[in-house]
């Protein structure tokens, strides 16, 4: 089933929207991520797909038929929520049970239908128990037991891991991803992790500011982000943003910026920001000349992240594989190796990137968003 | 070591001894109630609180030549009636607070906190007035229909219902739960504890009503016990006291046993519902 | 019908909007009204009758001469209220009042304190105490009244047996006006001990024990525990417990009317038996509405003054 936003916009007083003009295109069986940081509207933005919250304008399609006035039952699917919402009063076959009861479905077929859910998700056992008697991801997929039973074939996911411990999480992301492609599910996953959306999802919808910033796969909201927000908001640890001014055009960025660019861009003057992430830097210690002191080295064992106080007192982080031969307090340089992105002054736009490592001065990849010249 | 030991030891023995003189404090009127229930009330009246005839004769007495069975179920109906409806009404208009979204909900909402301010006792001229007007003067109706609802039970589902997390409601909505569903599928049972503490406390305001029965019951047909046991006490000389005695502990016996059974539930629900 | 209305009512709502080329989406709410006149219509229905009616009647009656059944004759303006505030009768009933309130008030929140602390440290047997402590919430007032009635009686009283073997004189509690006083307090403060007890007890248990693990490491005395722990976590149950009382206490009447009927002397004439004599011993309605007047502004005066405290000072 392919859910269809159009123009779909929230307000609550005429003025102040909480979601503005969101479109997309959801396919049958895509696994569709909406995330953000909190107050972004994502949990908003679900609810009216659900029809929990009414759609203030625009028009919202199931499998190509207008669904903007029907309530939530007619719509043909099923909701997790992040706390799970059991009921904790009825045992565990019962909550799996809550929604086809009240759909009046016929006993035998109730039945069938929990003891199937329950398998998929390895709860059989436990059918009896309430769910205070359950650990936290026994609940979380109690829950999924549900939506597996009502046979939906949309599934809304709000933030369901949340509450689960780390390790726990990584385990269920899995288990998510597969009861999806196994069901077939369309599945609409809101949350604020981009670990989560990036490791599970087919595509991705960034939201902020009641806003669509970005919709795309992990890998080119990774490796094109269409702003300054999309780009700080994936990858671990953010990406540097460097201010810059250019005071005329074809100007190095390397004076202004503090870092060492490998090359050169043709950039007319004016203000920019230069977005590098920590990984596309590299210290050298040995160099000559100088551009900055480290302050700080995080050792994470595969890697350590190094914090560098620029000549122009700016901060950058440099992540490297091995900082043994580094102190803190060092005088060193810090390289650009890899991608860089130039965005607008308000970081509103990505003007440009210089595709990856360029060592031997020409550019791997196009940049995919038109340079202003 | 042992230094330790001994003044542990004192301490516990000072916990024990203030343990026994509040229960003392409590227990003595109970006691000397049930005791005195079994004297004959000649011996009482001289003073003695013992006697060499120990005996039930007070509650036969009292079983068998008063009224008090009566009053008893008398108030078991009321008591009860009063309860269901209590838990009815109240949970409705608990439901409609939390979960409706209608105009003028907030203002309505402080019309019933505000009730809560004013003192059914400062009422009753008008309200003697309306209960003779519609005719429910001395029947169990006029002890009942005042009292179907109450702001203070409506204050405290209120409460308990605003703890139900609002993803429950969501789940029911994707579901199509009505909310009249919603209601007796989910708040109801979800909110059983706050449910049980408004039963026993609607049951026992009731229950203890003494005032209100007093003015608009005349006749035992209808009388509670409260003014059952005035009644008696006015009607026999005062000083049966034997009689007297019996006829308390028949009445109490049964609040007590409710109240031992129903504690758990009291202190989770008033602590629960009341101060949050 | 009244479905039919509110769904053409919406239907109308729905096209209006369509025409100004919003579309209004579905809307969770629309049935709304028609559950709430539904759900909350019986209660609304009972408390105008029995609630609102009445106190804006007696409002309106205490302004009244009236006569034998109720109904007003004269109007009198504000003058029974100059009548009462002046008579000397009435302002003993009020300082008679405020100090059996404020004293129950401060006993049994003390009491009731006592036997919660004193429930909470976990010895041998200490369920049994806890049960005896809340034991009575069960007593009904005429219960209370019996109870405390053999306990106070000058020939056969337990006390006054007590103050003959101990070679004292035996107070007549029922009938000197500040001995009265002080058995009806008495007997109030017991009755309500149970309920006190199990409010405080609950909220006791809720303070985090924490709090006291990291206060005796500091090496804090118990009553040091009690007076800066303790007391401010449990402020808002003792500020909930102190409303209940102090508003229950203006309210009694049952002890009363069964213990001394008021006397001796009227030194237990409290507020609401007078409203009782006045209205329906002696028939003055109008005078009585006043004192019901009087009464509603005392508690709630009393209750806003408690919430209000409630809402500033009850902070952690």
């Amino acid at each position: 089933m392919s859910i269809e936003l159009s123009n779909i916009s929230k307000t609550y007083n005429g003025s102040d929207f909480v979601l503005s003009d969101i479109s997309v295109k959801i396919e049958t069986g895509e696994f569709f991520a909406i995330v953000g940081p909190s107050g972004c509207g994502k949990s908003t933005l679900l609810r009216m797909i659900a029809g929990l919250i009414p759609i203030t304008s625009g028009e919202l399609k199931i499998n190509d038929k207008d669904v903007t006035n029907l309530p939530p039952q007619e719509r043909s699917l099923t909701m997790v929520f992040q706390n799970y919402a059991l009921f904790p009063f009825l045992s565990v076959k019962d909550n799996v049970a809550f929604g086809l009861k009240a759909r009046k479905m016929e006993k035998s077929e109730i039945d069938s239908r929990v003891i199937n859910a329950l398998e998929l998700v390895n709860l059989s056992e436990y059918k009896e128990r309430k769910p205070g008697e359950l650990s936290g991801g026994q609940r979380q997929r109690v829950a999924l037991a549900r939506a597996i039973a009502s046979d939906a074939k949309i599934c809304l996911m709000d933030e369901p891991l949340s509450n689960l411990d780390a390790q726990l999480r990584n385990k269920m992301r899995s288990e998510i991803r597969e009861l999806q492609q196994k069901l077939g599910l369309t599945l609409i996953y809101v949350t604020h992790d981009q670990v989560e959306a990036m490791t599970m999802a087919d595509r991705i919808m960034v939201l902020n500011e009641a806003k669509t910033q970005q919709i795309d796969s992990a890998s080119d909201i990774y490796d094109t982000p269409s702003n300054t927000f999309v780009a700080g908001f994936f990858g671990t640890p953010q990406m540097n943003l460097i201010p810059v001014t250019l005071h005329a055009n074809s100007q190095s960025l390397n004076n202004e910026s503090g870092l060492n660019f490998p090359n050169n861009h043709q950039l007319s003057k004016g203000k920019y920001l230069v977005g590098v992430r920590p990984n596309a830097l590299s210290i050298d210690d040995s160099a000559t000349v100088n551009n900055g002191l480290i302050t700080t080295i995080e050792y994470l064992g595969t890697h350590s992240i190094v914090h560098v106080i620029l000549d122009n007192s700016l901060e950058v982080l440099v992540e490297t594989k091995s900082a043994e031969h580094l102190t803190t307090n060092q005088q060193i340089t810090v390289n650009v190796t890899g991608k860089y992105y130039i965005f607008s002054e308000d970081g509103q736009s990505l003007l440009l990137t210089n595709g990856g490592y360029i060592n031997d001065g020409k550019s791997s990849k196009e940049p995919k968003l038109q340079a202003l010249f | 070591m042992t230094q330790y030991n001994k003044k542990a030891k004192i301490q516990q023995f000072m916990h024990y001894l203030l343990l026994i003189i509040l229960t003392l404090f409590i227990l003595i009127p109970f006691i000397l109630g049930f005791w005195t229930s079994l004297l004959p009330t000649a011996d009482i009246s001289k003073g003695a609180l013992w006697s060499s005839h120990i005996s039930l004769d007070n509650y036969v007495t009292a079983v068998t030549q008063t009224p008090i069975i009566r009053y008893l179920f008398n108030s078991l109906i009321i008591s009860i009636i009063t309860m269901l409806a209590q838990i009815i009404f109240c949970s409705l208009s608990a439901y409609s607070f939390v979960f409706l979204k209608f105009k003028g909900r907030d203002l309505l909402f402080y019309v019933f906190l505000a009730t809560m301010m004013l003192p059914f006792e400062a009422e009753v001229i008008p309200n003697f007035t309306t209960v003779r007007t519609l005719g429910l003067l001395n029947h169990y109706a006029v002890m009942i229909v005042p009292f179907l609802t109450s702001a203070f039970g409506t204050f405290m589902l209120r409460q308990s219902f605003l703890q139900i997390p609002g993803e429950l409601k969501e789940a029911g909505d994707i579901e199509g739960l009505s909310h009249w569903q919603y209601y007796y599928k989910v708040v109801m049972p979800y909110s059983k504890i706050s449910i049980y503490t408004l039963a026993a406390y609607s049951f026992l305001s009731s229950w203890n009503q003494y005032l209100w029965p007093m003015l608009t019951t005349f006749s035992d047909n209808f009388r509670p016990v409260q003014d059952g046991l005035r009644q008696l006490q006015s009607q026999e000389s005062f000083n049966n006291w034997g009689m007297i005695q019996a006829s308390a502990a028949i009445i109490i016996i049964p609040t007590l046993i409710a109240l031992f059974f129903g504690q758990h539930y009291f202190k989770s629900g008033l602590n629960e519902g009341a101060i949050k | 019908m009244m479905e039919n209305q509110a769904k053409s009512q919406n239907f109308k709502l729905s096209s209006e909007k369509e025409k100004s080329n919003i579309s209004l989406g579905y809307n969770p709410y629309a049935k709304d009204k028609l559950y709430a006149l539904l759900f909350l219509g019986p209660s609304l229905l009972i408390l105008a009758i029995f609630v609102f009616y009445p106190m804006l009647r007696t409002i309106y009656l205490s302004l009244f001469l009236t006569n034998n059944l109720g109904n007003p004759t004269v109007f009198v303006g504000i003058k029974n209220y100059l009548t009462l505030l002046t008579s000397s009768s009435y302002i003993n009933s009020l300082i008679a009042t405020l100090i059996y309130v404020i004293a129950v008030s401060i006993l049994t929140i003390i009491i009731g304190l006592i036997l919660a602390q004193a429930a909470t440290k976990k010895v041998a047997g200490i369920s049994f105490f806890r049960t005896i402590f809340s034991a009575t919430m069960g007593v009904s007032v005429s219960v209370a009244a019996i109870f405390w009635l053999f306990i106070f009686n000058p020939s056969v009283g337990l006390l006054s047996q007590l103050f003959t073997a101990l070679n004292l004189t035996p107070i007549n509690w029922l009938t000197e006006p500040g001995w009265a006083m002080t058995a009806i307090v008495i007997s109030t403060v017991w009755m309500n001990l149970g309920f006190t007890f199990l409010i405080f007890f609950g909220a006791l248990q809720s303070v985090p024990y924490t709090l006291y693990e990291a206060a005796q490491i500091e090496g804090a005395s118990k009553s040091y525990q009690f007076f800066h722990i303790t007391l401010p976590m449990i402020s808002p149950t003792i500020f909930f417990v102190s409303i209940i009382t102090l508003i229950e206490s203006f309210k009694s009447f049952g002890l009363i009317d069964l213990m001394t009927a008021g006397g001796p002397n009227n030194a237990t004439n409290l507020l609401v038996y007078r409203i009782y004599q006045d209205a329906f011993l002696n028939g003055n309605y109008g005078l009585s509405s006043t004192e019901s007047v009087i009464l509603a502004v005392i508690i709630a005066i009393f209750t806003f003054i408690q919430f209000k405290v409630l809402e500033k000072r009850v902070t952690y």
